[in-house]
């Protein structure tokens, strides 16, 4: 039988504020154990929830960049469950009337384009960190993260495999960083999957059942988790057997989803609304105000490389893969308006490469875009040749001549030979040298034309413009 | 809605409260009052009403995005039961 796999994925983005969202204790990531929790965040009696403007317009933020709905009144709610990381009892969180409604999610996997709907995306607060190494046979507990602000981002089940699953968290985890909402550091938990599973025979309307794999904190986790969650579920449905509505969790060193709680034991968690925390009112003229601070959106900007700057589809997709690419591709093309192409590429060969086998990330980068278009400036213009250009790159990523592009080139002597008087006399001298290459090539030996180049350009010493050598030399030997 | 001592217990127990079979059966007899009352309040109309959030009709008051609160574990710590290498200590919890 063919089955048909159908995903919905629950992202945790962790909101990139100062502060706490509902205390002024700090959200920096490292420090030492509880020495950012402060009384509100432990829960002791009488503390009060005061709300982060910057959690809700980080929100807002992300619900206008995927064109959601944005509740007005919105409603914080209690949902109660009991664990030690959760001083309070309950974790504030939103159920009904959640800040962001709808909104879609476009995805691209192998060159198909494909709308995800999203069902909502509320605020809530973090828990903290239970330790479990050995205290005497107890438990160490961290509150550093409880209060830390999270927009939980839900899709709908539009999601077909694993391979949509990925483009879709990165399509988001993209965005949330583009926006400057979240850092998308998934090594210290900012942005965290958790992906509800189900198969159905091809062509079935009604869904199966799900199972819900929590804490997938990378993209190939999400992948794999997923692959062997379908496969474990169709071999059960192939057997006979049915599927057994749970939580799993994904165990990376064996590559297997496991049973965590089942939905016997799962919690009802009670969620009612928060009376510490009133309804929460988003005037249409504080949305305005956020929607004008909006930066062009990665889609929007993709779109226009190709109408306005006939970039190719897949280098439109490299360069707003990132907003910081992006913002220094835009400034180094602003040099060079007619270029946009010749930008392109350094910016995805050379630049790219440099950076990856120096292990840094593109504000780091040792060449500003004005310094990078300096040196694309003197390839169009034909001073230096493309290759003489890679010289000059390696001396201004190591910052030679305070990174002066023409100083560079004179000291090195790398400008090209445009002097049609200058190239002539040398292929002159070349011809003389090699008549034997000459007498091949006018009997229609075309490699022989090849090598005389190459010779030329030996003769010096790579300066001559390649395309006047071309030119110059045809009509010699057509003579 | 009927409500059963069964349903009672299930409650006490998603709170993590401890009651026995005689307070069980007081708080049904309680709880039972409270759910006639709801269903005399569901019987009047109010599809014309916008649905109330919170008893007072105010707004909830922003913060700004700013760290206020200084580091206090010590102070914090001195009241805790069990502490160690910074860290709040509980009796072992393994889901």
């Amino acid at each position: 039988m063919q089955w048909e796999i159908v995903i919905g994925l629950e992202v945790h983005t962790q909101l990139s504020t100062q502060s706490k969202i509902f205390s002024g204790a700090s959200t920096a990531y490292g420090a030492a154990p509880n020495t950012q929790a402060c009384v509100i965040d432990l829960a002791l009696p009488g503390v009060l929830p005061v709300l982060n403007k910057g959690a809700v317009e980080r929100a807002i933020k992300f619900g206008l960049s995927v064109g959601a709905k944005i509740n007005s009144p919105s409603i914080f709610a209690r949902k109660n469950y009991f664990y030690p990381d959760l001083p309070k009892g309950y974790q504030i969180s939103q159920y009904e009337l959640p800040v962001v409604q709808g909104g879609s999610i476009k995805i691209e996997v192998d060159g198909i384009e494909k709308t995800i709907r999203l069902t909502r995306a509320h605020l809530e607060e973090d828990a903290g960190k239970s330790l479990h190494e050995d205290f005497h046979g107890m438990s160490g507990i961290d509150l550093n993260r409880a209060g830390t602000p999270l927009l939980e981002i839900v899709s709908e089940p539009d999601l077909r495999s694993s391979a949509e699953a990925v483009a879709y968290a990165k399509t988001l985890h993209s965005l949330v960083r583009w926006i400057g909402i979240c850092d998308g550091n998934m090594q210290e938990g900012s942005f965290r999957c958790d992906a509800n599973v189900s198969v159905r025979p091809r062509g079935q309307e009604k869904f199966g059942t799900r199972c819900e794999i929590k804490n997938l904190n990378s993209f190939r986790f999400l992948e794999k988790a997923i692959d062997y969650e379908a496969r474990r579920q169709i071999d059960i449905l192939e057997d006979g057997g049915a599927i057994r509505q749970e939580t799993r969790l994904y165990d990376a060193n064996k590559d297997e989803t496991r049973t965590m709680r089942t939905k016997e034991d799962a919690n009802d968690y009670r969620y009612f609304p928060d009376p510490d925390l009133l309804p929460l009112e988003i005037s249409p003229d504080w949305i305005g105000h956020i929607a004008s601070s909006l930066p062009e959106l990665p889609q929007v900007r993709e779109d226009r490389y190709v109408s306005e700057l006939s970039l190719t589809a897949y280098d439109a997709a490299v360069l707003t893969s990132s907003r910081e690419i992006a913002d220094y591709f835009e400034a180094t093309v602003r040099v060079l308006p007619t270029q946009a192409k010749l930008c392109a590429n350094w910016i995805m060969g050379d630049v790219m490469a440099q950076l990856n086998k120096e292990g840094i990330e593109i504000p780091a980068c040792p060449i500003q875009p004005d310094s990078l278009a300096a040196l694309l400036t003197r390839i169009s213009d034909g001073t230096i040749s493309g290759k003489a250009a890679k010289a000059v790159f390696e001396s201004l990523w190591h910052g030679e001549l305070n990174k002066d592009v023409d100083a560079i080139i004179a000291a090195k002597g790398l400008k090209q030979i445009s002097d049609d008087g200058a190239i002539d006399k040398i292929i002159d001298q070349v011809l003389q040298a090699n008549p034997q290459q000459v007498a091949d090539y006018r009997n229609g030996k075309e490699k022989a034309f090849n090598s005389l180049v190459g010779q030329i350009m030996k003769a010096t010493q790579g300066k001559a413009n390649p395309a006047q050598v071309h030119a110059i030399l045809k009509k010699k030997l057509e003579q | 809605m009927t409500l059963t001592v069964t349903d009672v217990k299930r409650i006490a127990d998603l709170a993590y409260i401890e009651i026995d079979n005689d307070e069980a059966e007081a708080t049904l007899t309680q709880l039972t009052g409270i759910f006639d009352l709801i269903e005399t309040m569901q019987a009047i109309d109010t599809s014309s009403v916008e649905p109330m959030s919170h008893a007072q009709s105010v707004t909830q008051r922003l913060r700004d995005d700013e760290i206020t609160e200084t580091d206090q574990r010590d102070a914090c710590q001195a009241i805790a039961p069990q502490v160690e290498a910074g860290l709040y200590l509980v009796p072992k919890v393994i889901e």
